[in-house]
């Protein structure tokens, strides 16, 4: 289904970033890279008029002739349990902290890579990828030992990722 | 009416749907201009059938002559040339001429209409006032119109209507002009609802039937395009692009569905090679061209999407919708692109490029022309990508046609020129006087490699000044960084330089390995190429440690740098200094001892554990690390203790001499830094009120908060990258002293290296660059973080003294403890410590005496434990003045302990301040004794002063010993005879066994002999306990004034284990006054006579008896005043009745004077009246005497007593005297003899009263009780308790 599958920081550096044709990974890198480009400008744009906007995903941004690059960026609010805890519930709750300046706020980006001659891929099953995304990278924030800004090396994230990306071929 | 003959139906936009005028063609021309101005004027709403929301629509029509080639024949689907009203023009108004021949016109009319099924029409008559005037016989207007109204319009009454005057300018000819055009557009939009309808109909029933063999996608295309006509011709350009859109749509899932394996026949046109590709085409509105080749079915997938597209942007322009274009193309070709690959459509390689390039420039020319240049500034996002995407595909065909090559191209290369350049066919007619067009772009730039240098250069870098603008950075790198691989091709590196730097610091500043890699590695072939030696080197000492890169790779960087570090020097150059960070990690550091703070001369190592990067084991000459050295003032002694706390809890800190470096996540390496911000440090504080120290605040600070909180311009990283892809140049700084390793070899991983630390001189040295030495080549730390340092002091020997236990008592002897911390001075042999002997306190001179040697390398004795050396005898050997104690040899910074046992002697109470001389005559002082404030103690501060062998001056050291005993003394009087008693009282924390108390006369007289009543010899004195002992005083002759005594004991702490030698003697000296007794009172209280007891309110009698005891001795003759009368010596004593506890009144004279003669056994009697005031068993009131001194009478002792006293006396003479006055008139029964005296005595200077010494009177009836009987018999007993 997928070919590249990247979390990325708020300090854009890249937080995890797996790619199935390993010959190609390079290009993949420089890929989700530039994407940032247009995900800042999607969030810079959406962040004028984010009073209550739950939408994470971005849609279908930066494509190329070889690949779609879908990306998608969530706002997590990490350093205090308590926060991740509110994240679990409920998304809104965070925007409203985040208005109120309580918490950090801090800009993780998904950024999926799609070939583009996989033509029967919907926009909903690609939501749905990155809300499998999003859960699965709660859970590595939730675990205690998971240190806020390290690269994830959770097993388990690494599976599921793979697992999306298996559904591919 | 001609005119409209001749307009020839042609595709343009300016189509409009077609009404037929049949009828009076001349009266219709005389109409058209108004009505065709008119029609358009007001909005009517379409309500349209499947749901689809009405709409207001301007209604515009085409007028012309109804012919019946007009109407369409059966199965002609065209609806551009589709008639949708028919209009009857008539202007008859009289009945003959309609009879005659309009009305067989108009029928023939119908039948043509109805013969076509067409039901849309409309019967116009004209009236005009004139026209009638003209006729004579005429007919009621309205006859002619119901005749036509009977005649065709059976049941549509509406679809003939009238129109009057409409030439006129009057509100009738409005009106009817309004009725009509309503009228009109009404019917039109039925006739257009209807067969619109009928259309869309026909059409989905068509594309319904796309499973069945037979059908084509063209064909059906040309329907559906037919409806998207109407649409636009009605301005409908939204419905119209729904159209195209559908089409696009259909035909998208029949290439996926092809894809999937459900291939339709008609695709097989579509599947054919691609033999033209001369791009999109914008600049009609319609490419006939392309839709004749669709209509016949012979168009490509190329013809087909471009003119689809061409067709979506035309109608998107009409909407104002020009970004929308360029979104579309982007996906357009995109999407092009990946169909012939889904289709397997054979295309000649470059071809799709040269049309993705011809399209894109194409699609970009036309949004030029339609937006001003400051729109197309403000969109350049939506543009940029198609830039790009030219830039891209130029690229590939520069390198496809041999064109990006420092050499000319081949004739290959050639041949693939001319190929792709002949499927662009000739330039269309629209472009040809265009200097720009894409297709000339094209031409030029793969004619020749200059032209497509200068191109691609140009589209390069529009595409990054519109990336720049807005803010898309990194895609301008790449832009950039594909710009430099295109120099680099060119043999051009000066220019790619600069865009591989900015690349690449980008990518070190956001942290991704790969690309800093890979763009590092285009780095260093560029450095190499630009012979930049040493960035070259630094860039491959980063490859060389780059773990994304193969083995293969990073051991040719390595050699790269071996290589060079191996030539011999050029004598130009200098070395070459490199950054550390590429070429190893500081791991940890440890310092052994791990307190970081020696003495001077001692051995500090410091052990660097290193991880090197390198893929092959280096082999280093030097590893240096230059120190910073400060002198410390203030001693390093005192210093000593801070510099443990800096380098124990440093930050990093492990408090065991471990300093840990930061070990960055793996990012680290590639700047991750930069980025991220520092850890918090924090601290916890305590603030303490500086009087009693309590706790007032407690809390939590953050130590680098200038760090954490200094503003971070996330946004801004990209712009100005921080971290430098190249390190700055690093300066080798000659440090003076250094720390230095030579000739090691770094294996790749972890290394330990061991460096051994200058301690030459005290100061603190802190390590500040660590630099690595490989032939000409030096990898340089500038900056070690955190800091690495530690402290060598020097000490001056130190003497100490202390008492074995907590406080040293005096009489005893005790141990002391010797501690000599020798510092920097080293003892030898023969160096001795000169005790000055003093008398107060010997030197006790003990057989096993050893001195022990602890080494202190350690750094801090209360830290770290000492460590036992040696021990070895002492000998000490005494002179009269002074005790010398001879040391064993004893290194620096070492201690030497021994134990001396010394006794304080007791000074003799009470002390008698004196000073003493010392012996050695050099300084004088005397013990310093005060009582110890808290115990009670008092001690002695007993000073030695020592001469020891490092210093010419003696040291002078104060012990204090405290007096364990107190003692105090008391007489006891039993009629004449007397006992002294003494009470000792162990002050001190210990117990003790006293023994053989003796007291003693100081200047023995034989006359007396005290006699001791104590029983045993040896009794225990515990801690704060006393002893008491007692002594009966005999003697023969009188008593001397002044008795010197001297109370002496042995005491011996309990727990001495030899107790006889233990014995110390203690003494205690007194002296007592006046010891005998000279008068004895003696009181006795009778009942009232008649009375058996005395009872409460009722006089009593009270008679004191005085009587004196002995005869008065010489010298206490001279101290009692007496006086000779009529040859009887009297002495005047004054008594007093004091009843202190309330239990008597005394009736009249409480106190008075009496001559007492000087003999023996001379009694006084006193009656008085007492008045018992309870009932019991009541104590005798006190009676005192005093001496009663005349004021003239010179005392002969300067009395003890104080002006205290001496003021009481006379108050109470006073008081004494004023009773007596009272009394006397009262009562004159119990008169004492001087009366008068009192009398006497007033006016004359105030005599004196001076107490007796206790031991002088004694008093009989101390403590004798007398019954006293309530007055009454009362039953209520008063009780009362005190």
């Amino acid at each position: 289904m997928a070919v590249c599958i990247a979390v990325i920081a708020k300090e854009n550096y890249p937080l995890y970033i797996r790619s199935v044709p390993v010959q190609n990974e390079l290009k993949f890198h420089y890929t989700v890279h530039t994407s940032l480009d247009v995900v800042e400008e999607k969030i810079s744009a959406v962040g004028k008029a984010m009073a209550d906007q739950r939408e994470l995903y971005l849609g279908l941004l930066y494509p190329t002739e070889d690949y779609k690059v879908y990306p998608s960026h969530m706002i997590i609010v990490y350093y205090t349990p308590v926060c991740i805890f509110f994240l679990l519930i409920e998304n809104i709750l965070l925007y409203r902290h985040t208005r109120y300046g309580y918490v950090t706020n801090s800009k993780v980006k998904f950024v999926i890579v799609v070939d583009s001659s996989n033509t029967s891929l919907r926009d909903n099953e690609i939501r749905s990828m990155f809300r499998k995304l999003h859960n699965s990278f709660t859970d590595v924030m939730c675990n205690p030992f998971y240190n806020p800004g390290d690269t994830i090396q959770s097993k388990a994230f690494d599976s599921m990722v793979s697992a999306m990306m298996v559904q591919a071929s | 009416m001609e005119a409209h003959e001749e307009k020839p139906i042609i595709y343009t936009m300016e189509n409009k749907p077609i009404v037929t005028c049949a009828g009076d063609q001349s009266l219709f021309t005389s109409l058209y201009t108004s009505l065709a101005q008119q029609l358009p004027r007001e909005s009517m709403e379409w309500r349209r059938s499947y749901g689809r929301a009405p709409k207001m629509i301007h209604l515009e029509a085409n007028f012309v002559q109804f012919k019946e080639e007009l109407l369409p024949k059966d199965g002609n689907r065209a609806l551009l040339t589709f008639p949708f009203l028919h209009i009857y023009w008539t202007d008859c108004c009289d009945t003959e001429m309609y009879k005659a021949s309009v009305k067989d016109d108009m029928l023939r009319w119908q039948s043509t209409l109805r013969l076509h099924g067409s039901v849309d029409w409309l019967i116009v008559v004209v009236e005009s006032e004139a026209k009638k005037k003209n006729k004579t016989n005429i007919l009621p207007r309205t006859s002619i119109v119901d005749k036509i109204r009977n005649d065709f319009c059976n049941k549509q009454s509406d679809r003939c209507v009238v129109l009057s005057d409409p030439l006129k300018e009057s509100s009738r000819s409005q009106d009817s002009w309004s009725a009509f055009l309503t009228k009109l557009r009404t019917l039109l939009l039925m006739s257009f609802t209807k067969n619109l309808g009928r259309f869309e109909d026909d059409m989905r029933t068509l594309r319904e039937k796309r499973t069945e063999p037979g059908w084509s996608f063209c064909d059906y295309f040309m329907v559906q395009e037919e409806l998207a006509f109407v649409f636009e011709m009605l301005q409908q350009f939204e419905d119209a692009l729904v159209q195209y859109d559908e089409l696009d749509a259909l035909f998208t899932q029949y290439v996926l569905n092809f894809g999937a394996g459900d291939g339709a026949n008609w695709l097989g046109s579509f599947c054919a090679p691609v033999k033209r590709w001369s791009g999109l085409l914008l600049r009609r509105p319609i490419d006939m061209e392309k839709r004749e080749l669709i209509q016949r079915g012979e168009a490509s997938l190329l013809d087909l999407r471009s003119y689809l597209f061409s067709r979506q942007c035309t109608l998107l322009i009409f909407l104002q919708r020009p970004w929308e274009v360029t979104q579309r193309a982007l996906e357009l070709l995109h999407n092009c692109v990946q169909e012939l690959r889904l289709l397997e459509v054979y295309v000649v390689q470059g071809a799709l490029d040269c049309w993705v390039f011809l399209s894109c420039l194409e699609v970009l020319h036309r949004i030029e022309g339609c937006c001003d240049r400051a729109q197309l500034e403000a969109n350049c996002s939506h543009t940029v990508g198609l830039w790009t995407y030219a830039t891209e595909k130029l690229k590939s065909l520069g390198y496809l046609c041999g064109l990006v090559a420092e050499k000319v191209p081949t004739s290959e290369d050639l041949n693939r020129t001319v190929d792709l350049l002949a499927g662009l066919g000739e330039e269309r007619p629209e472009t040809v006087n265009s200097l720009q067009s894409p297709y000339k772009k094209l031409n030029e730039a793969l004619s020749s490699v200059e032209a497509f240098e200068k191109h691609y250069l140009e589209l390069s870098h529009a595409a990054m000044e519109m990336y720049r603008a807005i803010g898309r950075m990194r895609s301008a790198r790449l832009i950039g960084k594909s710009l430099a691989e295109f120099y680099m091709k060119k043999g051009d590196p000066e220019r790619a330089e600069g865009f591989l730097d900015d690349s690449l610091r980008s990518y070190v500043a956001e942290g991704w390995r790969l690309q800093v890699t890979h763009t590092r590695k285009q780095m260093a072939e560029c450095q190499k190429l630009l012979q930049q030696t040493e960035d070259y080197l630094q860039t491959s000492a980063l490859l060389a440690g780059d773990a994304n890169l193969t083995e293969e790779e990073r051991k040719h960087f390595c050699q790269e740098i071996l290589t060079f570090a191996s030539q011999p020097p050029a004598p130009s150059d200098q070395t070459v200094a490199l950054s550390m960070a590429a070429f190893a990690q500081l791991r940890q550091m440890q310092f052994s001892p791990p307190g970081a703070v020696v003495h001077v001369g001692a051995a500090l190592q410091l052990e660097l554990r290193v991880r090197c990067l390198m893929p092959v084991a280096m082999q280093v000459e030097q590893l240096a690390a230059t120190l910073h050295f400060s002198l410390e003032q203030g001693g390093a002694r005192g210093r000593a203790g801070s510099a443990q706390r800096r380098a124990g809890h440093g930050p990093q800190g492990q408090g065991d001499g471990v300093v840990m470096f930061p070990q960055g996540s793996p990012l680290a390496g590639a700047g991750m830094g930069a980025s991220l911000p520092p850890a918090l440090e924090l601290y916890e504080m305590q603030d303490r009120s500086p009087s009693d120290s309590s706790l007032t605040s407690t809390g939590v600070v953050c130590k680098n908060m200038h760090l954490l909180l200094r503003r971070h311009d996330s946004s801004a990283s990209l712009d100005t990258p921080t971290a430098g892809a190249l390190p700055a140049a690093v300066a080798v700084d000659d440090g003076a002293q250094m720390l230095r390793a030579r000739d090691i070899t770094l294996q790749p991983g972890d290394n330990s290296i061991l460096f051994t630390a200058p301690t030459g001189e005290p100061g603190s040295y802190t390590l500040r660059q660590l630099c690595g030495s490989v032939g000409r080549v030096q990898f340089v730390q500038s900056h070690i973080y955190p800091v690495v340092q530690y402290e060598v002091y020097s000490q001056e020997p130190q003497l100490t003294i202390e008492p074995l236990s907590d406080n040293l008592l005096a009489g005893i002897p005790q141990k002391v403890t010797f501690t000599i911390a020798t510092g920097h001075y080293s003892v030898k042999k023969g160096d001795a410590l000169q005790l000055s002997n003093t008398d107060s306190m010997p030197i006790l001179h003990s057989s096993c005496c050893s001195a022990t040697v602890l080494s202190s390398t350690g750094g801090q004795p209360s830290i770290h434990p000492l460590e036992r050396m040696g021990e070895s005898a002492l000998s000490i050997q005494s002179s009269e003045k002074v005790t010398s104690i001879s040391l064993p040899p004893t290194p620096p910074y070492h201690t030497l302990e021994f134990q001396l046992e010394v006794l304080c002697h007791i000074p003799p109470t009470p002390f008698k301040p004196d000073i003493e001389r010392l012996t050695n005559g050099e300084v004088r002082h005397r013990p310093k004794s005060h009582s110890h404030v808290d115990s009670g103690m008092i001690n002695i501060d007993q000073k030695v002063s020592i001469d020891c062998p490092w210093s010419i001056y003696s040291t002078l050291i104060a012990l204090t010993f405290y007096v364990p005993f107190k003692a105090k003394h008391s007489i006891l009087s039993a009629g004449k005879r007397k006992y002294i008693q003494v009470c000792l009282q162990n002050v001190s924390d210990t117990n003790f066994h006293l023994a053989d108390p003796v007291l003693t006369e100081r200047q023995p007289t034989v006359s007396m002999e005290l006699l001791s009543l104590n029983v045993k010899t040896q009794q225990p004195v515990c801690s704060q306990q006393s002893v008491f002992c007692l002594w009966e005083m005999r003697w023969a002759k009188p008593l001397p004034l002044c008795l010197q005594c001297a109370f002496s004991a042995s005491f011996a702490p309990v727990s001495a284990s030899d107790t006889h030698t233990a014995f110390k003697p203690y003494r205690y000296e007194f002296q007592l006054d006046r010891v005998s007794t000279l008068y004895s009172l003696k009181a006795e209280i009778s009942p009232p006579s008649g009375d058996q007891h005395c009872r409460t309110g009722a006089l009593c009698g009270l008679e004191v008896s005085i009587t004196r005891q002995a005869e008065p001795s010489e010298t206490e003759g001279e101290e009692e005043e007496s006086t000779e009368i009529e040859g009887l010596r009297t002495t005047k004593l004054m008594y007093e009745v004091v009843d202190n506890s309330s239990n008597w009144a005394v009736c009249g004279k409480s106190s008075g004077v009496v001559s007492m003669p000087v003999a023996a056994s001379a009694t006084h009697r006193v009656q008085m009246e007492v008045m018992p005031l309870f009932a019991g068993h009541l104590p005798f009131p006190n009676i005192k005497v005093f001496k009663y001194l005349p004021h003239n009478a010179v005392p002969a002792i300067q009395p003890d007593t104080d002006s205290c006293l001496e003021n009481d006396t006379i108050s109470l003479l006073d008081k004494g005297l004023d009773d007596q006055g009272d009394t006397a008139s009262i009562r004159s029964r119990g008169s004492v003899h001087s009366v008068g005296s009192g009398e006497q005595q007033r006016g004359l200077p105030m005599p004196r009263l001076e107490p007796f010494s206790p031991g002088q009177v004694f008093y009989w009836s101390q403590g004798r009780q007398v019954l006293v009987l309530p007055v009454t018999d009362d039953h209520v007993m008063e009780v009362n308790v005190t």
